[in-house]
């Protein structure tokens, strides 16, 4: 963690989330996370291998409901929103690359 | 209408439309005239909902002339976040990604409020997707500071701050993950509150950071604010990780309680948000509240919070994760834009590439990183550890005191422009805030006086998790005792 965020990482990650990133805009947000991970580094060094890990505010166990049937959201309602709809179901585009 | 002035809070106007005395219409139509006089310059609104609330208001008058009761809310306007989901009607996080989109379904506090007789009167702006403290991240342009609009809001629910500190509607929704009700409470002069984690359903909350998320009221006293916590509060079967209710009473009893009075309630000072990077005018208001505390019986004492100075950096890892997680869901295949590609993951790429602004992406890429494999333990596995660290501190201060008392934000309202380039320095305007988030418990800032520009301060009373009718007990007080908003700090 003592190596700063660089940008082949900023370009790596943009992948990972779908994002695609021009040269200036990998610049911009290579130096600006850059110090945000700095800033994080004090957490980053903190000792805490003795202290468990919160994820949640609640102790919440497995949160079970009556297997009952009920209404869900209207199909048509729902499809309505769709960027692109074919047969009742959501239609995308080649999937891998094939042909269409 | 009757010649008498009409009441501007939402405690008045439902006790006036229950009794019949005064119509929900009359009372819609003047807030629609101050958003007609001054939206244009505020733009507190994404969608002002004017023929919806005419025929909502109408409604609920026909109710009363039944004789009926249309509720706790009855014939007040309201202004919603437009993070929550409303059925039929555009909700957009100030997001291109999802604009134009109409949710099939209503977020539970936007059908409980509607329940209670509630006029909603539009979709407020906000930070997209609720990533922001100055709504400059809208992708519709700025919310601006109703009392003064060369000022930003704050944010992320600058739309719902600045609607209730413009009369546009006495009471408002919003949500708050890092500070997002409370710090636009403050620089508007308004009262915010961020209730405990599971008191108030996030059903239909588009989700940002599903472990920090809450939605909470924004009012001008702090009684609407109790009214509307009231009316919202409660278990949902809709929110697995909302509280059941028999665990919840005294938290959803709090109008009951404003004139109990603070005697011999424990007040605590929180010296690490009182020194470095807390302006001298914010703290000097802060310490005048304590001792309006003091003065009404209550016993104030300093305490030290060690583990809130590493607040901001697990904040700072802990949401950006698992907003990058939530946000995974547009991808242009069910909802919201798409931009066409010859293939679904370039689809998928160019949709989320065009549909998301510079704020958005950049938590999305810190949290994407946080989370890949080689950092994970280092950074977010190390943030949660330093939640649970903050969690023991809060519990060993609360021992000793029973509310804990800070400012709201660092500074008074900034100007436009003035922490954009920035983003470390926007983040620290969450540094008082943000510490609750982290261990879901209730907070609320509410005006205290001007600064030394003329600009609100916002004062934070902290409680335990459940400890909403303690908190409003306190801001009751703090409410009498508040200085003059137009007295600047001298």
């Amino acid at each position: 963690m003592s190596e700063r965020l660089s940008r082949d990482d900023v370009s790596k990650v943009a992948l990972l989330a779908r994002l695609e990133l021009t040269d200036a805009e990998l610049d911009t947000y290579t130096d600006q996370l850059a110090a945000i991970i700095d800033h994080a580094a004090d957490v980053a060094a903190l000792d805490l291998a003795d202290v468990p890990p919160t994820a949640h505010p609640l102790p919440i166990e497995n949160v079970l409901r009556p297997d009952v049937v009920a209404p869900s959201l209207d199909r048509d309602e729902v499809l309505s929103q769709a960027p692109s709809v074919e047969d009742r179901r959501f239609r995308v585009p080649a999937i891998l690359g094939e042909e269409p | 209408m009757s010649n008498s002035v009409l009441p501007t809070t939402a405690v008045e106007i439902s006790r006036a439309v229950r009794a019949g005395e005064l119509s929900a219409r009359d009372v819609l139509e003047v807030h629609l005239s101050a958003i007609d006089a001054r939206e244009g310059e505020i733009n507190a609104f994404n969608l002002v909902l004017a023929d919806e609330a005419r025929a909502a208001a109408d409604a609920v008058d026909r109710v009363v002339a039944g004789g009926g009761d249309p509720g706790l809310l009855a014939g007040v306007p309201l202004a919603v976040k437009d993070n929550l989901c409303t059925r039929g009607i555009p909700t957009t996080c100030s997001s291109r990604i999802l604009e134009g989109w109409r949710p099939p379904y209503d977020a539970t506090v936007v059908s409980r409020v509607a329940a209670a007789g509630a006029i909603s009167v539009g979709k407020t702006n906000l930070d997209e997707f609720a990533m922001g403290s100055s709504t400059e991240n809208s992708a519709f342009g700025p919310t601006r500071n109703p009392r003064d609009t060369s000022r930003v809001p704050g944010g992320s629910s600058g739309g719902s701050a600045a609607a209730v500190a413009a009369g546009f509607a006495p009471i408002s929704l919003g949500s708050d993950t890092g500070g997002s009700i409370r710090q636009p409470a403050a620089l508007c002069g308004v009262v915010g509150v961020k209730p405990t984690y599971g008191l108030v359903s996030r059903y239909g909350l588009i989700a940002f950071a599903s472990s920090l998320d809450q939605v909470g009221p924004f009012s001008t006293t702090v009684a609407d604010s109790a009214l509307l916590l009231e009316a919202i509060a409660g278990h949902d079967p809709l929110d697995s990780t909302s509280i059941p209710d028999a665990e919840t009473g005294a938290a959803r009893s709090l109008l009951s309680v404003l004139d109990d009075g603070v005697a011999g309630l424990r007040v605590g000072l929180v010296t690490e948000l009182m020194g470095e990077g807390i302006a001298p005018d914010v703290a000097a208001r802060v310490r005048q509240a304590a001792e309006a505390l003091a003065a009404a019986g209550a016993e104030v004492g300093e305490v030290s919070i060690p583990a809130l100075s590493y607040g901001l950096s697990a904040y700072y890892l802990i949401a950006p994760a698992e907003a990058s997680s939530n946000l995974a869901r547009y991808d242009g295949v069910r909802y919201g834009m798409r931009v066409d590609a010859d293939t679904t993951a370039a689809m998928n790429t160019a949709t989320r590439t065009a549909g998301f602004g510079p704020e958005v992406k950049r938590r999305i890429m810190l949290g994407t990183y946080a989370l890949s494999a080689g950092y994970y333990d280092a950074y977010y596995g190390k943030a949660l550890r330093v939640r649970t660290l903050i969690c023991r501190d809060f519990a060993a201060a609360y021992q000793n005191f029973d509310v804990l008392l800070t400012p709201t934000s660092p500074t008074t309202a900034f100007r436009f422009g003035e922490k954009t380039a920035d983003p470390l320095s926007m983040y620290l305007n969450d540094i008082c805030t943000i510490p609750t988030n982290l261990a879901g418990h209730p907070a609320m800032s509410l005006p205290f006086g001007a600064g030394a520009d003329g600009m609100p301060v916002g004062v934070q009373l902290m409680a335990p998790a459940l400890g909403e009718a303690t908190m409003f007990r306190a801001a009751a007080v703090l409410e009498a005792a508040a200085p003059d908003l137009s007295e600047a700090l001298q």
